[in-house]
């Protein structure tokens, strides 16, 4: 895949930050206000994609990035399972009991395990949904052989 | 609370994530593991099935209790029917997977495959422990996403179309059980079945609640193929790789659609008499046109697809009579004995029907061809495929010492003594068609002598695959043991009780 103009380029470097700092931002503030891990895991997802058009990437390296948005994928998912069995296992006994100190109504940190469920979910919707950006770029690649 | 409840969503969910993982980096990883996964959850779901008899147990997820009494928190139940659907999924799970060990070698990207698989059936133990609607549709959307990929596993022009009907099909289903559950929940402000349940008990809309249980009861039997929604299903079923055909016909289509129409309509509706007439004729409909449908067919996968539509409307016909006399209020005993044939027969076709679909696999496997007219003098060279399926063409077509013969005599005993002539005696028609049907099969596949086989060189399976067939055919032949009673108490009187009173489910639950 090519890449674009040296303009999209640069606007792209311009924006691509601030989208990923917005995406951390939704997610980190997700049990405060509206938005949460989906998305911001979405736009999360929208910076790299973004990055990828501007500046294009060859086969092998799209395939690399693939594997490894994969594994991102299942790592973050497999990450919030054991987080919910860890409400079963110590805690109280409960599958996906909010076991953590609640903090006070408001603060940055509170809310016990929410906000550590809107990380992980935050990384596997971004993960899921580069996967399957690179899947179709990679599936157009190929046809073109 | 019973731990063991969110065990079973969770143990498949974390399989398949972790096969994507440690799959990449260690080799066979992913079949062993899977296996292992199933034969946890089998151990699991049959400890729950001889520990909860009669109890109702109740898991609150997160831990949140009812606020004056209304339930807000996401509900597991388990009960007495809830583990024999267990028990199906996962004893036909592990034995499908085992099974794969030696199939899927011939295709590609096995990670996938086994990962898939592992989500499939965590969303259908999800799919039945769920206590709320909104739950359930949750669920069904993991099983039925994972089933669309593995139809499509084979990934040529066959799978493709098939698994592109199918996704079709089950995409309107899935709208329609959404509009479904959005209209009970506009009019009770609740997703939980019991809740639902307790406040229709006051009085309710009827022509409103008409309509909602229309959708759901087409958008479930879309997902079940009774007979006016089947169009996907024998191209679905018969595309897909053997043991995922065992898997879907075997398990799925019962635990996402027939499993839920009878939970919904027996605890969580007023059962009415126009409904339960519908549905009667639904499952008379989907009984005899399925066989009909399966009579031609060459294509062995085929054959066995359109006679799951046949059997499974055997199912729906006995819960449609149970629901009749239930609605009447006469004759209850014979109400039970209706719905007990049903899932009676239910847990038996999951045995003969899972098994047939792995012969027609290991058919597959050795000659490569799944026409009818391709093979012949089979039973030589493949002695144990041949004894297996034997046994499975004759528990399905209701042969005395098999225990379809059991399920069905008590079907038709029960259509009888509800005088419901006419259906009885399209059951026993049905019946004798089905034996013909399988006769041809066993005729043309294992015994009939053709040259063009012999001049192949033809093996019997690799073992993991006969120990699948085996086992199976060995519970064909133990499961007709459930009638016997001193058995039947343990295993099919608790879910009848459970269905047979429509408040019972809801009161224990919401605990008025």
């Amino acid at each position: 895949m090519k890449g674009m103009t040296t303009i999209v380029k640069k606007t792209t470097q311009l924006i691509a930050g601030m989208v990923f700092m917005y995406g951390i931002y939704v997610i980190i503030h997700g049990h405060l206000t509206p938005g949460g891990g989906f998305a911001g895991g979405v736009i999360l997802a929208g910076s790299f994609i973004l990055l990828i058009l501007a500046f294009g990437s060859d086969f092998v390296k799209l395939m690399k990035e693939e594997t490894g948005s994969t594994l991102y994928e299942n790592l973050a998912i497999l990450t919030v399972l054991l987080l919910a069995l860890s409400g079963l296992l110590l805690g109280t006994r409960i599958f996906f009991m909010n076991w953590m100190p609640k903090g006070t109504l408001g603060q940055l940190i509170s809310a016990g395990m929410l906000p550590l469920y809107n990380i992980f979910v935050g990384i596997e919707v971004a993960a899921s949904i580069l996967t399957i950006f690179l899947a179709l770029v990679i599936f157009k690649e190929e046809m073109k052989e | 609370m019973n731990p063991l409840i969110p065990l079973f969503v969770a143990i498949p969910l974390a399989g398949a994530f972790l096969i994507m993982i440690l799959g990449r980096f260690i080799k066979d990883f992913n079949k062993y593991f899977a296996s292992l996964i199933l034969l946890i959850l089998l151990i699991f779901s049959i400890y729950s099935l001889i520990t909860t008899g009669s109890k109702l147990s109740l898991y609150k997820v997160g831990g949140w209790e009812p606020v004056n009494g209304v339930p807000i928190g996401i509900y597991m139940v388990m009960d007495g029917f809830t583990v024999i659907v267990l028990c199906i999924i996962n004893i036909v799970g592990f034995l499908s997977v085992f099974y794969s060990i030696s199939y899927i070698k011939r295709y590609t990207a096995e990670n996938y495959y086994y990962a898939l698989f592992c989500l499939m059936v965590a969303g259908m133990n999800g799919v039945v422990l769920s206590g709320d609607l909104f739950n359930i549709f949750v669920f069904l959307e993991i099983s039925v996403i994972g089933a669309y990929a593995l139809v499509a596993f084979g990934v040529e022009k066959n799978e493709l179309e098939a698994t592109f009907k199918y996704q079709v099909l089950g995409g309107i289903a899935s709208f329609i059980i959404l509009f479904g559950i959005g209209l009970i929940y506009w009019k009770t402000k609740t997703l939980n079945i019991a809740d639902i349940k307790a406040s229709m008990s006051s009085g309710y809309e009827k022509s409103f609640y008409l309509f909602a249980q229309i959708l759901i009861l087409s958008g479930f039997g879309l997902k079940a193929a009774i007979i006016p929604f089947h169009a996907w299903l024998p191209d679905a079923h018969s595309s897909a790789p053997s043991p995922i055909s065992a898997m879907l016909s075997g398990v799925l289509i019962k635990a996402v659609g027939i499993y839920v129409i009878i939970r919904l309509f027996f605890n969580m509706f007023a059962i009415t008499e126009g409904m339960s007439i519908l549905i009667t004729t639904l499952g008379t409909l989907s009984m005899v046109i399925g066989v009909f449908l399966a009579i031609g067919q060459w294509d062995i996968k085929r054959l066995l697809a359109y006679h799951s539509i046949s059997q499974m409307g055997y199912v729906v016909l006995s819960a449609g009579i149970g629901m009749i006399l239930i609605s009447r209020g006469e004759k209850p005993e014979v109400a039970a004995l209706a719905i007990t044939g049903g899932v009676f027969h239910l847990i038996n076709h999951a045995a003969f029907k899972g098994l047939l679909f792995l012969n027609a696999g290991a058919i597959e496997y050795t000659i490569g061809t799944r026409d009818l007219h391709e093979m012949g003098g089979l039973s030589k060279f493949m002695p144990a495929t041949s004894a297996t399926s034997f046994i499975a063409s004759m528990s399905i077509s209701g042969i005395p010492p098999f225990n379809g013969f059991f399920s069905k005599l008590i079907i038709i005993i029960a259509a009888i003594m509800a005088r419901f002539y006419f259906v009885a005696l399209l059951a026993v028609i049905v019946s004798i068609i089905t034996l013909a049907s399988f006769l041809k099969f066993q005729r043309y596949a294992f015994y009939n002598k053709t040259d063009a086989v012999n001049e192949r060189k033809i093996k019997e399976v690799p073992f993991p695959m006969i120990f699948s067939m085996v086992i199976m055919s060995i519970l064909c032949v133990l499961l007709s043991l459930l009638v016997i009673p001193g058995i039947r108490e343990l295993v099919l009187t608790p879910a009848i009780d459970i269905l047979m009173d429509p408040s019972k489910y809801s009161s224990i639950i919401t605990g008025n």
